[in-house]
């Protein structure tokens, strides 16, 4: 998106400003200007929600640490000094904890928005594995944030978690004891899960600016699937996009400000509630909702190896989706059976993520091998092979074409 | 939209068809509390009334490590009074120290105190109960009377009803499993960790005499108590509620505004 | 130029060493070594659990009966024929006798770590979630909550994701009924 500028300093300290550091053009190439399809539904507005709640995350965390005590004597207490004695302190705490909740949901939505519409096809590749990196840090970081009120999930949480990497052939004791800095999860292990939990979202903004800067080479994809044609197929970002994110994002808080105020624990796990004990585990251990589909993805290969691997491997397998795909039409709405096996296919996703939730006993065992193997015949399969068997309906010849016969049958 | 629609019944059927294989521990009883729903509050002479009933009961064995005894004056909470919250900090003994001797002291309890636990730590707690009583601040929170996602999300997770529910079920052992009855238990099909429970029946009629003379049956000092537990456990409720009321009102405005504000700079543009 | 790039990236690996090597356990956490236990506190058919380097240690007086349930399971049955116990050397059969101290079968010293993710199995399990086992293995043993596995009265791993034994530390007998951990 380089090429020439709209904006052009006026006065003479403007001028002279520009000649020095061009940022005022940039931000209003980037941020005003922009040209974007006109055609984007309220899906598209996932991302501007996801930045607000980064901000949001950030700014909770920051107060948060003025108050917290990374020690396990004193952890579980300062957080319900937080919750007690602080001014506002619980409404800080349960923005924070929900506000997580929250940016997994939002990240969700705005994945599975990318896979219907085939937003990681060329030439938006780079931009989607970004994507899939950020998602991985968010995982990181909200498992070491949620090991910091020091519950009983929370150490056990992290106990289970870091023994993933004992799997490793070889070289696994040594680096979970590294993990750990002993020979269980004890303070040195919540020390530096506080440092790196303090770290990792400032890493996440910056692998946001990547996110943007990739979006903002190839422009935004569109529920059309097809290229931007020319002028007539956009419209600049400002006003039109920061009124309709805007909009979204305030309906967003709204939903985000229910569990807060009236449900602040419902996404959370009671037994965190009870102060961490390295003695005793807790009879149903699970992690939070977010982490449920890999949880049982793990669980259900009976090999502690194979199953470490199996997690992993679904994660992964995004990075490269868009080589797995091969379909060369975009949009789901243009693939009749595609949209099929994608929607059974967030199913499996929630069903996957019911099935962590449950103790591994009885039927759920059975059914969650079964959805496990779908989860990647989905990929491995079902995705190579529709490209070449599908026969997609036919494309409009662009965005304008496509807005205007929608416009006729309304 | 319609598809979306298809795909919720789908998942709810799905969800459905598991769910109705659950099964776990016996639910709580499902009684009520002046607390629940978006505007519920805290009855005040119920909050005291629990105090009264944890003092003279459950303080004997369990600790309530959390909650200083200024928190009883607190907004939103049993609201006693100042001076009543002195004398009532003034009934307990206090270790403090050291003096300028260096010798540890003990003196009546002041407003700005924790609440004393009664025993000095948890393996002396253990040694002399058979098992860990555990401490009460957070147990409402920290307890599920009943499971369920959706249900979970309507009624909440119960963590009163849990209180009440074991505080009033104890019951004779049904005679199939009466001769598992391990050494100094006592059945209770509500208590969570299995069926056996080392915590004796805490209550019995007329155990506690309020001031206000309200009835004194165990029903009606577990259900006092189990309200206090859930102050304890969320002494904020009552702002939080309030001010939820408030954030959502002006969120709604906003949402209004911006609607029409979006449709405004998009009316000239087909899309 | 090959030579100074060699150099200084010789130089970056061994600034970027303290770096990793400071996560590894500190001198203060690599001093809490050794334990003592008397066993003459524990009452037969039940354990007690100690805290030995921030790991529950499990230390359980045998019954007679837990005791012939694990002899009786040929090591062809076992998941994991080693014996994991730090006291003999590795790839000694995990026969019942090598995982405890010979003429001490009553005592079986070892760490309550699941060796799948490190939860912490549990001996009093209701007995409906043992049944599913055949044979000896109904009669006691250890359950994990969290991913299933299940251990025979000798702590041997018999189903589920677990791939080792229950670990064996490190101890020895000071006298008749106490022994040194570590």
């Amino acid at each position: 998106m380089s090429g020439s500028s709209k904006y052009q300093p006026t006065s003479p300290v403007g001028k002279w400003f520009h000649e020095r550091l061009p940022i005022v053009a940039f931000v209003k190439d980037h941020a005003m200007d922009f040209p974007t399809p006109k055609n984007l539904n309220y899906w598209w507005t996932f991302g501007g929600i996801l930045a607000v709640m980064l901000v949001v995350q950030i700014i909770t965390g920051i107060v948060l640490v003025m108050h917290y005590t990374p020690h396990v004597d004193f952890a579980f207490n300062s957080v319900e000094q937080i919750m007690r004695d602080v001014n506002y302190g619980w409404l800080i705490r349960y923005m924070h904890m929900n506000g997580a909740s929250m940016f997994f949901i939002a990240v969700y939505i705005h994945m599975f928005r990318g896979m219907y519409f085939g937003s990681y096809k060329a030439p938006r590749e780079v931009l989607w594995m970004i994507g899939v990196i950020i998602y991985l840090v968010m995982m990181a970081t909200a498992f070491m944030g949620y090991v910091l009120p020091w519950g009983q999930m929370s150490f056990w949480g992290a106990k289970v978690i870091t023994n993933l990497f004992s799997a490793i052939p070889f070289v696994g004791d040594f680096v979970t004891t590294w993990l750990w800095g002993g020979y269980s999860v004890d303070n040195p292990t919540l020390n530096r899960f506080f440092s790196l939990h303090y770290l990792l979202p400032f890493v996440l903004a910056g692998l946001v600016i990547l996110h943007i800067w990739a979006l903002h080479v190839p422009g935004n994809n569109n529920p059309t699937g097809i290229a931007v044609k020319g002028p007539q197929d956009t419209v600049p970002f400002h006003p039109y996009y920061t009124m309709k994110d805007g909009f979204a994002i305030v309906v967003f808080l709204i939903f985000y400000a229910l569990f807060v105020f009236y449900g602040p624990n419902y996404m959370g796990d009671a037994v965190n509630y009870v102060p961490a004990n390295p003695l005793s585990t807790p009879a149903h251990i699970k992690p939070e909702w977010y982490y449920l589909p890999f949880y049982a993805i793990l669980r259900s290969i009976p090999d502690k190896l194979f199953g470490v691997i199996a997690m992993f491997s679904s994660i992964l397998i995004l990075l490269a989706l868009p080589w797995l795909d091969t379909s060369r039409v975009r949009s789901g709405n243009y693939r009749p059976i595609f949209k099929g096996f994608f929607w059974v296919f967030v199913i499996v996703c929630i069903a996957l993520g019911f099935i962590g939730s449950k103790p591994p006993e009885g039927s759920y065992v059975l059914w969650g091998r079964i959805l496990t193997a779908y989860y990647f015949i989905h990929f491995i399969v079902i995705l190579p092979l529709l490209g070449l068997l599908e026969t997609p309906k036919p494309l409009p010849a662009s965005i304008s074409d496509d807005v205007l016969a929608k416009a006729k049958l309304a | 939209m319609k598809k979306f629609a298809t795909f919720l019944i789908a998942a709810t059927a799905l969800f459905g068809g598991v769910a109705m294989a659950e099964e776990g521990p016996t639910p709580a009883k499902g009684i009520s509390f002046s607390f629940e729903g978006p505007f519920g509050t805290f009855d005040r002479a119920q909050l005291q009334r629990g105090y009264k009933v944890y003092k003279e009961v459950c303080a004997n064995c369990h600790s309530m490590k959390l909650l200083s005894f200024r928190n009883l004056a607190d907004k939103g909470g049993p609201s006693f009074t100042e001076a009543q919250v002195k004398s009532l900090a003034a009934t307990f003994k206090v270790q403090d120290g050291p003096n300028t001797k260096g010798e540890m002291f003990e003196r009546a309890g002041l407003p700005s105190d924790r609440f004393p636990s009664p025993y000095p730590n948890a393996e002396a707690a253990t040694a002399a109960n058979g098992a860990m009583p555990p401490d009460l601040s957070l147990i409402t929170k920290a307890r599920e009377g009943w499971h369920g996602t959706f249900n979970q999300l309507w009624n909440g997770i119960g963590g009163p009803q849990y209180v009440y529910s074991v505080l009033t079920g104890y019951e004779t052992p049904p005679a199939d499993i009466a001769k598992e009855k391990p050494e100094g238990k006592y059945y209770n099909p509500y208590f969570q960790a299995g069926h056996w429970i080392s915590m004796p029946p805490p209550l019995s009629d007329g155990q506690v005499t309020f001031d206000d003379g309200a009835p004194n049956k165990v029903d009606d000092m577990a259900k006092d108590v189990a309200a206090f537990l859930a102050w304890t456990a969320e002494p904020k409720m009552e702002e939080r509620k309030q001010t939820g009321f408030e954030v959502l009102i002006y969120l709604a405005i906003l949402a209004g505004l911006m609607y029409f504000v979006k449709k405004k700079v998009w009316a000239g543009v087909a899309h | 130029m090959v030579a100074t790039g060699a150099v200084a990236g010789v130089g970056a690996a061994l600034v970027a060493w303290p770096f990793i090597s400071q996560m590894n356990p500190d001198a203060a956490v690599l001093a809490l070594a050794t334990i003592e236990v008397d066993l003459a506190s524990v009452p037969e058919g039940q354990e007690i659990t100690l805290k030995w380097r921030g790991n529950p240690l499990f230390v359980r007086h045998r019954t007679k009966k837990e005791i012939e349930a694990a002899k009786s399971v040929p090591i062809a049955d076992l998941k994991d024929p080693d014996a994991r116990n730090a006291n003999l050397k590795s790839g000694d059969q995990a026969t019942d006798v090598n995982r405890v101290v010979g003429g001490k079968e009553q005592f079986l010293v070892m760490m309550g770590v699941c060796t799948h993710l490190g939860c912490v199995p549990d001996a009093n399990s209701s007995l409906k979630e043992f049944a599913v086992l055949e044979g000896s293995i109904k009669t006691g043993g250890w359950f994990c909550p969290c991913h299933g596995s299940q251990y025979d009265t000798a702590g041997r791993i018999r189903k589920g994701p677990a791939p080792e034994n229950l670990a064996v530390p490190p101890y020895k007998y000071l006298s008749d009924t106490k022994i040194v951990v570590g």
